[in-house]
């Protein structure tokens, strides 16, 4: 396996109290596989996606359990230097708003050559060339003339195309997009994301894909995890979930994409806000918003049941939901 | 253009306009997971102001500087109360000699009574720096705002006439202006301060009346056929009132420790008038055989001018919850 | 960048004459221009009339400015009160005060923003809050006040350093004084470095960088840094006017013969021509410095540089 999260816990300490972001994550990506993992903001998968990098905040952060298993070494336990090797070289992150992403004072070509002179010990003037090649490589029109542009002068796209082509300079092997299309317009989205999917296909890469939009899931993703109040909800294949949902936070998320075929019918929408981080509630922590909570909701915090071959939900009712169709 | 002057670069990143408020607000959300999101932003205006003083009783900074501060305005109108001597009482027999009962702080170079002058002494820095700081507050943002609402010739000719008075370095100026001045009150100080300090709250409010003008809502108003009276009262100047009142407190501060300069350049206040600045100028050729007349002053100086300060970074902790 | 500095070029002319014209007028209009020239007596009515036709101070003023202007322009700045010409007193004043207000700005920026990176990396740490403190207190001692400390301390009682620089003003004994020069705008360097750095640090490209797997020394450095310099250069640039303050006011107190005591002495002796003189190229210089941040500001900042 390429990564392997283990009963990953992060928590925040702030001054209003600690904040528990991820509470016991366990997923996996192999080598050209994608995994979807969404949620709401909040949710905890930017968090998790960050813990993986290697650059969340520490302090306010802190890891007090788990494993980040990379290529079977645990990152956790790595030293600082080794493991910063791997950032950039082994793993790489696509960042959703890639104008504030990009550094403003420092010419794309710099900023792309930047991983060749570091991590390659290239000169700059080969580096520069290199930049190139790569932004011909997400399709970056008149390249050799751009390369000595700042980002504030690329479209919205174009700049998204950047952070691709950075993530990809050293050919990693696992690539962590958070949210990579959300800041763009519709109709670059779709580019955009078909761009991504075809290099990591060329390239036979691991791709943890965090959204919140089903929509880009269902083209892209090989399988798809749930995240809710710091947990994984429901793992499962991509498709089986779209055919019936084992979770009813899942369920209620795919009613609420407005669809072609229900026009003029209300849109349903879940009820109620997502937990306050600081105060999660006792049992289930989707218990306050869930239409289908019992009492053994409020008290005890459900497992993670094998509803399927690969599929699994953090539901007392699983059978129910997957039934009540 | 005046919009990119470097001035406003500061600030941004000094004072925080409102702007910088909804920036911090947003990406806040991914850093802190949790917290009570999805509520607040409604009631905003209001609760800025609330967090604020809530968060000032709070804050040991403030509670000491706006003690020091009340003490010291109290002192300026009653210096009685702790001081029983004349400032003008002196005797040149004991010139310079130091502490004993009844004179803790010792005699200066004419003889008077240091304790007594640097009591008195608070009543001209403090006049100096409330009223510079009110006429440069009055007329700074006013102008800076009808700069800022009405743009076009307005915001030309006012850009223009801040560079101008920006071009003036204050000491310098100062020198210049004061030098031919002979009154031995404070106006001068005051009107000269007035004169080229205004320049610095306007370029703020017009900052962020432009910022506030852009604002969705202040634009929906405008939409809805708010007159313009109307929109400057009740959209915009909540929004602009906030960094001005921040710079203004750092500013007086620095408004008592120039007329001290001044003073002591010779061109300030003017004996009799009594200033800590003057008695630091005379101090200072005594400084071999009796540096207490210099170190009380001085001293006092020191803590009414840090008091100010801190004041004033207190309020801006508070106003710009960014910084928290 | 070409067009930007024209733009910037073109709109200092009219400070520059705004300034200056603010400044004569005060001087010629508020002032008594003859006063200082029969001695410390009154001058008697003939002789005063003779001397403001000599000085074409009966002319209206603005044709005073415009002639005043004009000699400017082919570097005659007048007479000073003791039959020297200014631009002469000018010859050996302004080095001597270039030099200090440079050793300040070189105080300002080495440490300013040495300290301002320090804790501003290192925000709420005890270094942090002791460095925050120190620049509070700094802040709020006025620079007179911060150079007769120094004085006494250094120069009376521990002997340390001369309490008076001599006439030549080697850079060695310019140090003390300029570091108080420097004083009060270094505490601003680095409360304003540091919550620029702070503020930064905190930034989406400092993480991308962090996640390209950069040296934490290369993100701090490229990365961060030259972010959080753009508000500080900017400030550095408008600072220099109140460095030339602290300048006179250190010049007195160590008794250094530049800028400041010549100023000093024309105000003294009611010399105008000196005053006036001084002052216009001191704006001068004050503007060109102001110039020079600009174009710093948008080497610095491409977004500035293609607006």
């Amino acid at each position: 396996m390429l990564l392997e999260v283990r009963d990953l816990h992060v928590e925040f300490h702030t001054r209003d109290g600690v904040v528990q972001a991820v509470n016991g994550v366990n997923y996996s990506v192999a080598e050209g596989e994608t995994l979807a993992v969404l949620g709401e903001s909040g949710s905890g998968k930017s968090v998790t996606a960050q813990a993986v990098m290697g650059i969340l905040d520490m302090p306010p952060g802190k890891i007090p359990r788990g494993e980040i298993l990379f290529k079977d070494r645990d990152l956790l336990t790595m030293k600082k230097e080794e493991r910063r090797k791997i950032r950039g070289q082994e793993m790489a992150m696509i960042f959703q708003d890639a104008l504030s992403s990009l550094n403003p004072v420092l010419t794309v070509g710099e900023q792309l050559g930047e991983m060749y002179v570091v991590h390659r010990g290239m000169s700059r003037k080969d580096a520069k060339a290199r930049a190139v090649e790569l932004m011909d490589r997400v399709r970056i029109p008149a390249a050799k003339e751009r390369v000595g542009n700042y980002p504030h002068q690329f479209s919205g796209g174009m700049r998204q195309r950047i952070m691709i082509a950075m993530a990809l300079a050293l050919e990693p092997s696992l690539i962590i997009a958070d949210e990579p299309t959300t800041a763009l317009d519709v109709t670059v989205q779709a580019q955009v994301m078909d761009l991504l999917a075809e290099l990591q296909r060329e390239l036979n890469m691991g791709l943890i894909l965090i959204t919140h939009d089903l929509g880009v899931v269902a083209d892209v993703a090989d399988k798809i995890a749930v995240m809710y109040a710091g947990r994984i909800v429901e793992t499962s294949p991509v498709h089986d979930i779209y055919k019936a949902p084992a979770h009813p936070y899942t369920k209620g998320l795919l009613a609420s994409i407005p669809r072609l075929d229900q026009k003029g019918q209300e849109l349903y929408a879940i009820k109620g806000l997502p937990p306050n981080l600081l105060h999660i509630p006792p049992g289930c922590a989707f218990n306050p918003r869930c239409p289908m909570a019992q009492d053994v909701c409020r008290t005890d915090v459900p497992p993670l049941y094998d509803v399927a071959e690969h599929r699994q939900s953090a539901c007392h009712f699983w059978k129910e939901t997957l039934d009540a169709r | 253009m005046p919009e990119q002057t470097p001035d406003e670069a500061i600030s941004a990143a000094g004072a925080g306009g409102p702007t910088d408020l909804a920036l911090a607000e947003g990406d806040s959300l991914e850093k802190t997971p949790g917290g009570p999101e999805g509520t607040g932003p409604d009631t905003k205006p209001q609760s800025l102001w609330s967090d604020a003083w809530r968060d000032l009783r709070r804050n040991p900074v403030f509670i000491i500087s706006a003690l020091i501060i009340l003490f010291l305005v109290v002192i300026s109108i009653w210096p009685q109360l702790i001081a029983s001597g004349d400032p003008l009482d002196c005797d040149l027999g004991n010139a310079q000699q130091g502490s004993q009962p009844g004179h803790p702080f010792g005699y200066d170079g004419q003889g008077c009574d240091v304790y007594t002058r640097v009591v008195y002494g608070a009543r001209n820095s403090v006049t100096v720096g409330i009223c510079s700081t009110v006429g440069v507050a009055v007329i700074g943002s006013v102008l800076g705002a009808l700069a800022g609402f009405f743009g076009g010739w307005w915001d030309a000719i006012l850009s223009r006439l801040t560079d101008i008075f920006f071009g003036i370095p204050v000491v310098l100026g100062g020198l210049v202006f004061l030098s031919v001045v002979t009154s031995s009150t404070v106006w001068p100080v005051i009107g000269f301060i007035v004169l080229l300090g205004w320049p610095q709250i306007a370029r703020i409010a017009r900052g962020s009346v432009i910022t506030a003008k852009h604002n969705d809502y202040v634009q929906a108003a405008r939409a809805l056929g708010a007159s313009n009276g109307r929109m400057m009262l009740r959209h915009i100047a909540p929004n602009a009132v906030a960094p001005v009142i921040v710079v203004a407190t750092i500013a007086l501060g620095t408004y008592i420790s120039l007329e001290a300069t001044l003073s002591f350049l010779g061109v300030g206040l003017k004996p009799p008038a009594v200033s800590w600045g003057i008695d630091i100028s005379a101090a200072s050729q005594y400084i071999r055989n009796a540096p207490h007349m210099l170190l009380w002053p001085a001293g006092a100086l020191a803590v009414t001018v840090l008091a100010f300060i801190m004041l004033g970074d207190a309020v801006r902790d508070a106003l710009d919850p960014k910084l928290r | 960048m070409g067009r930007y500095v024209i733009r910037r070029l073109l709109q200092m002319i009219p400070v520059f004459f705004g300034t200056t014209l603010l400044i004569f007028l005060m001087v010629n209009v508020m002032g008594d221009p003859i006063a200082g020239l029969c001695g410390d007596r009154q001058c008697d009515p003939a002789t005063a009339a003779q001397l403001r036709t000599e000085f074409g101070l009966d002319k209206p003023v603005w044709q005073q400015y415009l002639t005043y202007m004009g000699n400017v322009f082919t570097g005659d700045f007048g007479t000073a009160f003791n039959g020297q010409e200014v631009t002469e007193l000018m010859g050996t004043a302004f080095p001597i005060t270039i030099r200090l207000t440079l050793v300040a700005i070189v105080f300002e920026i080495v440490i300013g923003i040495s300290l301002g990176v320090v804790t501003g990396l290192r925000r709420g740490r005890p270094v942090d809050t002791a460095v925050l403190i120190l620049t509070l207190i700094v802040i709020s001692i006025p620079t007179f006040v911060t150079g007769l400390l120094l004085q006494l301390l250094l120069g009376v009682e521990w002997g340390v350093i001369k309490p008076s620089v001599s006439p030549e003003a080697p850079l060695n004994e310019l140090l003390i004084p300029g570091l108080v020069v420097a004083s009060v705008s270094l505490a601003y360097v680095t409360r304003l470095t540091r919550t620029s750095i702070a503020e930064n640090s905190r930034a989406d490209y400092v993480r991308t960088a962090t996640a390209k797997g950069l040296p934490r020394r290369r993100v701090v450095i490229r990365h961060l840094l030259r972010n959080s310099l753009i508000p500080v250069v900017t400030f550095i640039g408008t600072d220099v006017g109140a460095l030339m303050g602290g300048a006179i006011v250190t010049e007195r107190i160590f008794n250094i013969h530049g800028v400041g005591y010549q100023l000093y002495q024309g105000i003294l002796r009611q010399n105008s021509q000196t005053v006036v003189g001084f002052v216009t190229v001191l704006v001068l210089v004050f503007l060109a410095a102001n110039l020079i941040v600009d174009l710093l500001y948008a080497v610095l900042d491409p977004r500035i540089r293609y607006a």
